[in-house]
């Protein structure tokens, strides 16, 4: 296969999946969420309730596209739509096994990070054209958060980058195959450095413990409160695909991607994936929310000397040991 | 190469297909109601008190000019880091001398309280 073809058809592929299975953890996220309320969840519509998804999604598209007078109505219109686009763009770079990835770059983190960031813009965009003060409150410690935890992000992501030497999604998982997976080995700053882009990644996508940005006690739905229809559905679904991308994000770079035993690589990437998305809804159902001041603290004064100290001492180490050591 | 970049491309074009072809069905599907009430801004069943377009507090700012700053520094180590063990030594303390302003920055804010929300 020609590299234009192979790009063309992992890229159909890759999207179409990942989009499939955002749409399904839906689904999964109301099954699991109403077994640790004691609860049974949807159970109507197909068997377990599956089916529920096709019947929201039919609710969505029959109801009326609502603009509301005030709000600018370009913008409004255009934010959803782009909040899906950046955040499905990082797939792109995702190697899901050897041969299953879209683009390797070799740039890959780089291009994870800066595509991903861009998502803070539409999230601005629609809060500011509502023209409501839920919305844009709700916008507002969007950004605050997601620009906030931008740094100790982009510095953990950096950990496996000076461990691996490499910006290269393949070569990162490469060199933890030949070696260990770097949240095992070098120990300390691969684990502490998985942690904070764990959180990060739950920060950049608003999901408890921080979701402050759509707080319904105090903010009624957020950035979300005067979108209707199909428009409040892309937004949900951009929220979704963001959580599942960082988790496979974190399984490429700290978890050795397709690296595995008995099983093909695509298999232990998927599983992988699915176990980190997996304990971001854990996460959700178990913790309640941190207030602004917590969350600012912890990023300001905990996690950015943190991951900063921690590129340093990947930097010692691999100029001690070597790549690989 | 450029051919790398058909995967972004592709996933590009069918993001655009996906988030259009939803939002077509949904105004092919959707009714068109129009009446007074129904476009005004939501204010929990009250007419809009006061516009939202309005002063906000200025922690907000302080975190984007904080962010400004060491975003640019982040995206600095960057290329640093990609290519670190063949700079050795030299490359390292000259990242370390370049940290250390930021952290004596990060420091002085600290000290001043403009990390405290």
């Amino acid at each position: 296969m020609t590299p234009l073809m192979h790009g063309f058809v992992w890229g159909l592929v890759i999207a179409t999946v990942l989009v499939t299975i955002a749409v399904l953890s839906i689904w999964f996220e109301r099954k699991f969420s109403a077994r640790m309320q004691s609860r049974l969840g949807p159970t109507l519509v197909g068997p377990a309730g599956i089916l529920q998804l096709v019947a929201d999604a039919l609710k969505m598209m029959q109801k009326e596209d609502l603009i509301p007078e005030k709000a600018d109505s370009i913008l409004f219109r255009l934010a959803p739509p782009f909040t899906v686009l950046f955040t499905l763009s990082v797939a792109a770079v995702i190697p899901f096994s050897e041969n299953v990835l879209a683009a390797d770059l070799d740039i890959g983190v780089l291009f994870m990070l800066a595509v991903g960031g861009l998502v803070v813009f539409p999230v601005w965009i629609a809060g500011w054209s509502s023209n409501n003060k839920y919305a844009l409150l709700g916008a507002m410690r969007a950004v605050a958060q997601g620009i906030a935890y931008e740094i100790p992000l982009v510095l953990s992501a950096m950990v496996p980058v000076v461990l691996a030497q490499s910006m290269r999604f393949s070569d990162i998982i490469s060199v933890q195959a030949e070696t260990h997976w770097f949240v095992i080995w070098p120990l300390g700053p691969g684990l502490i450095a998985f942690v904070i882009f764990f959180i990060c990644s739950l920060a950049e996508a608003n999901r408890i413990p921080f979701d402050i940005p759509e707080a319904e006690s105090e903010l009624v739905a957020g950035v979300t409160t005067e979108y209707a229809g199909m428009r409040f559905g892309l937004l949900q679904m951009a929220e979704y695909l963001h959580t599942l991308i960082a988790s496979a994000v974190a399984a490429a770079i700290f978890f050795g991607g397709w690296d595995g035993p008995f099983a093909p690589g695509l298999h232990w990437m998927v599983l992988k994936t699915l176990a980190l998305f997996f304990t971001i809804f854990w996460i959700r159902w178990s913790l309640v929310r941190f207030r602004s001041d917590q969350l600012m603290a912890l990023c300001w004064k905990y996690l950015l000397p943190l991951s900063l100290l921690l590129v340093m001492v990947a930097a010692l180490f691999v100029h001690y040991c070597g790549v690989g050591a | 190469m450029l051919a790398e970049y058909t995967g972004v491309l592709v996933i590009l074009v069918l993001g655009v297909v996906v988030a259009c072809a939803m939002l077509g069905i949904h105004l092919l599907l959707g009714p068109r109601r129009k009446f007074a009430g129904k476009h005004e801004p939501f204010e929990c069943g009250e007419s809009q008190i006061v516009s939202p377009r309005r002063r906000y507090a200025v922690k907000f700012y302080m975190v984007a000019i904080l962010f400004v700053v060491f975003d640019v520094e982040a995206i600095f180590f960057y290329p640093w880091g990609a290519v670190f063990q063949d700079l050795g030594w030299f490359g390292f303390m000259a990242m370390f001398i370049f940290t250390i302003p930021l952290a004596i920055g990060l420091i002085y804010e600290w000290m001043k309280g403009g990390l405290e929300w």
